[in-house]
């Protein structure tokens, strides 16, 4: 389905954070908003929700502990019992100082990588993705605010070209 | 201006006193003979002494270097129980040292923290400069006690320092091959270099930040930098140094390359801890409004990672020991494992397992009150940590968190209250021509 949003585009991250406060008191719902860099408070300017990828990292981090935990157990204890550092007692926990940098590596490894995943795929990015991005000069040195119209395109656009926006358009978007 | 409540005066006064008379008692009841001796541990030790004793008897030689290596049959006994009076009477001395030295490196690890803003200009601590400033003013008495407990072990009052002792010396051939580096005149005068310079730098770098609030330029501001940063290079070197020389010099036999290292991360981190009680207890009395939470949340983010890092270095002396499994190194923790499971292991969860899950989110590190109490829990640790460098070796088995090793804690722990508010007063809370003083006050997360 095809709806109508009206996209003003900026040209300074100052103006465009204060044109993100007007609309907002306005009560307008800003769809989107993509800038060629991140724009420090933006987030917080378009009212979104404090991010979650924090948890997600503790969980994966705690996955990543418990793999590895179970892999050298398996590895060095049960497979193959390995006698080390010259202390054979083949037993995990009395050998575990040996393991504490594989559990730390396999921690850190884990947490950050599947949520460097994690957030490619919440902003819906992956291979072969067709690019949303509405405009190429927002990944050059314009900033371009996305508002959805509900039969408003005149009183919107005013208020656009008011926040100093260097330009504003309708268009039609695939959702 | 700042003035100091008359209850938290009084309540410093108490524990002063207090812990004056726990430590008083402390001494009085070390055994001066070692029948007493004896006496005392037989009470105490009714039961398991066996295998207990023997244990320790196992690990002098290669521990305490009495030059056991030539073990007499016969004689063991009684040198044995000669080794049990001195560990007794060593007792209140490493009671007193112990805390004597924790309250000091906290305003040593301020010290350092307070050089480190100086030097990289940081912009959001300005604020926070004159609690510092108040918290490292205790380097000058502690210092001195510190010093001075030194000197009286120097003159054989007690026996924590074995390689001080001529006839230890004199059987120990690995002692006299330190003898050049660790023989107590040159340990005296390296101490008295070390803290010269310290309590130096705090002068000095102190003077020139109240002068700063008076000037019209920012000549000030920039000697101060490069004081800071000259007191850096100087610290990095005799901190590391003052750990071989007052901490690790009671194993004498053992040594650890990067002991400075680990010392440094206990101090640094329960100084930053102190500095942000300090400034939450000000805070809660209506002072240094302009502070907000985000400087709370900076200096909590400091106690997290710094404790991770002591946590990498505890680990790292460790393992390469453990794993490496030389009979000279394994001594130091094979002792601790025997016996100061609690303490060792206890330390462990206080200083790396609580920090690491209590402070991880990010929320709680604004909140007050939350930082004041796993500021409390951080700093009992790092005691716990000093007590683990310096009993086994002073004490042995021991070891007791008793009278005089409460009262230590509540002396020092009031002189340290007393001498930090004593020194808030004297200087306005907010400094006032510091050019990063803007930043400081607008600074947000």
């Amino acid at each position: 389905m095809a709806s109508k949003v009206i996209q003003a585009l900026y040209n300074d991250d100052d103006v465009l954070m204060h044109a993100v406060k007007k609309v907002r008191a306005e009560h307008h719902h800003i769809e989107e908003v993509y800038t060629p860099f991140p724009v420090h408070g933006l987030d917080k300017a378009m009212g979104l929700a404090d991010t979650r990828i924090a948890i997600t990292s503790f969980l994966y981090g705690c996955l990543g502990l418990t793999v590895a935990i179970v892999m050298m157990n398996f590895i060095m204890i049960e497979d193959w019992p390995q006698d080390i550092g010259g202390k054979p007692s083949f037993s995990y926990l009395e050998n575990m100082p040996a393991f504490v940098p594989i559990m730390f590596e396999l921690t850190v490894f884990f947490a950050a990588h599947l949520m460097v995943i994690t957030f490619y795929l919440r902003s819906r990015m992956w291979p072969f993705k067709k690019a949303e991005n509405p405009d190429k000069r927002t990944t050059d040195d314009h900033f371009l605010m996305e508002i959805g119209l509900h039969d408003n395109e005149n009183e919107l656009a005013d208020l656009l070209w008011e926040t100093g926006a260097v330009e504003v358009k309708v268009t039609e978007k695939e959702s | 201006m700042y003035t100091f409540s008359n209850k938290l005066r009084l309540g410093s006064f108490i524990a002063m006193g207090l812990g004056f008379i726990f430590l008083v008692i402390g001494f009085m009841s070390a055994p001066s003979t070692v029948e007493e001796a004896k006496a005392m541990v037989a009470v105490h030790d009714d039961g398991h002494g066996g295998g207990h004793a023997e244990a320790v008897a196992e690990s002098h030689g290669e521990e305490q270097g009495h030059g056991a290596s030539e073990a007499h049959g016969e004689e063991h006994d009684s040198s044995h129980d000669e080794h049990l009076l001195q560990q007794l009477q060593n007792r209140p001395w490493s009671a007193l040292y112990v805390a004597a030295f924790f309250f000091f490196m906290i305003a040593l690890g301020v010290l350092a923290f307070y050089a480190i803003q100086r030097a990289a200009q940081a912009g959001w601590s300005p604020l926070l400069f004159r609690v510092m400033e108040g918290i490292t003013a205790y380097l000058v008495p502690g210092g001195i006690i510190v010093f001075v407990i030194l000197l009286l072990s120097a003159l054989h009052m007690n026996h924590m320092f074995v390689w001080m002792d001529p006839e230890v010396v004199a059987h120990d051939e690995l002692l006299q091959g330190k003898a050049g580096y660790l023989n107590p005149t040159f340990f005296l005068i390296r101490a008295a270099i070390f803290l010269g310079g310290w309590i130096f730098y705090r002068q000095y770098s102190r003077k020139l930040s109240l002068a700063q609030d008076e000037s019209d330029d920012n000549s000030n501001f920039v000697k101060n930098f490069r004081w800071s940063a000259g007191f850096l290079v100087f610290y990095l070197v005799t901190e590391s140094m003052m750990s071989w020389d007052w901490i690790m010099s009671v194993d004498p036999h053992w040594y650890s390359t990067l002991f400075g290292w680990y010392v440094f991360a206990s101090m640094f981190v329960s100084g930053i801890t102190v500095i942000a009680m300090v400034t939450v207890y000000l805070k809660s009395k209506g002072y240094l409004e302009q502070v907000n939470d985000s400087h709370i949340h900076d200096l909590a983010k400091f106690m997290f990672g710094i404790s991770i890092f002591w946590t990498y270095l505890w680990f790292s002396q460790f393992m390469l020991i453990w794993y490496a499994d030389i009979p000279e190194e394994v001594t130091y923790y094979v002792a601790r494992f025997q016996d100061y499971k609690l303490p060792f292991f206890g330390m462990l969860a206080l200083n790396f397992v609580f920090p690491l899950l209590v402070l991880m989110n990010s929320d709680y590190k604004r909140i007050n009150w939350f930082v004041i109490m796993t500021g409390i829990v951080v700093l009992f640790g790092h005691y716990l940590d000093i007590f683990n460098m310096i009993m086994p070796a002073t004490v042995g088995d021991q070891w007791f968190i008793g009278l005089p090793e409460i009262g230590g804690i509540l002396f020092f722990g009031g002189l340290f209250v007393y001498w930090v508010f004593t020194a808030l007063t004297k200087a306005p809370l907010q400094p006032k021509r510091n050019p990063f003083i803007e930043e400081s006050r607008h600074f947000h997360y």
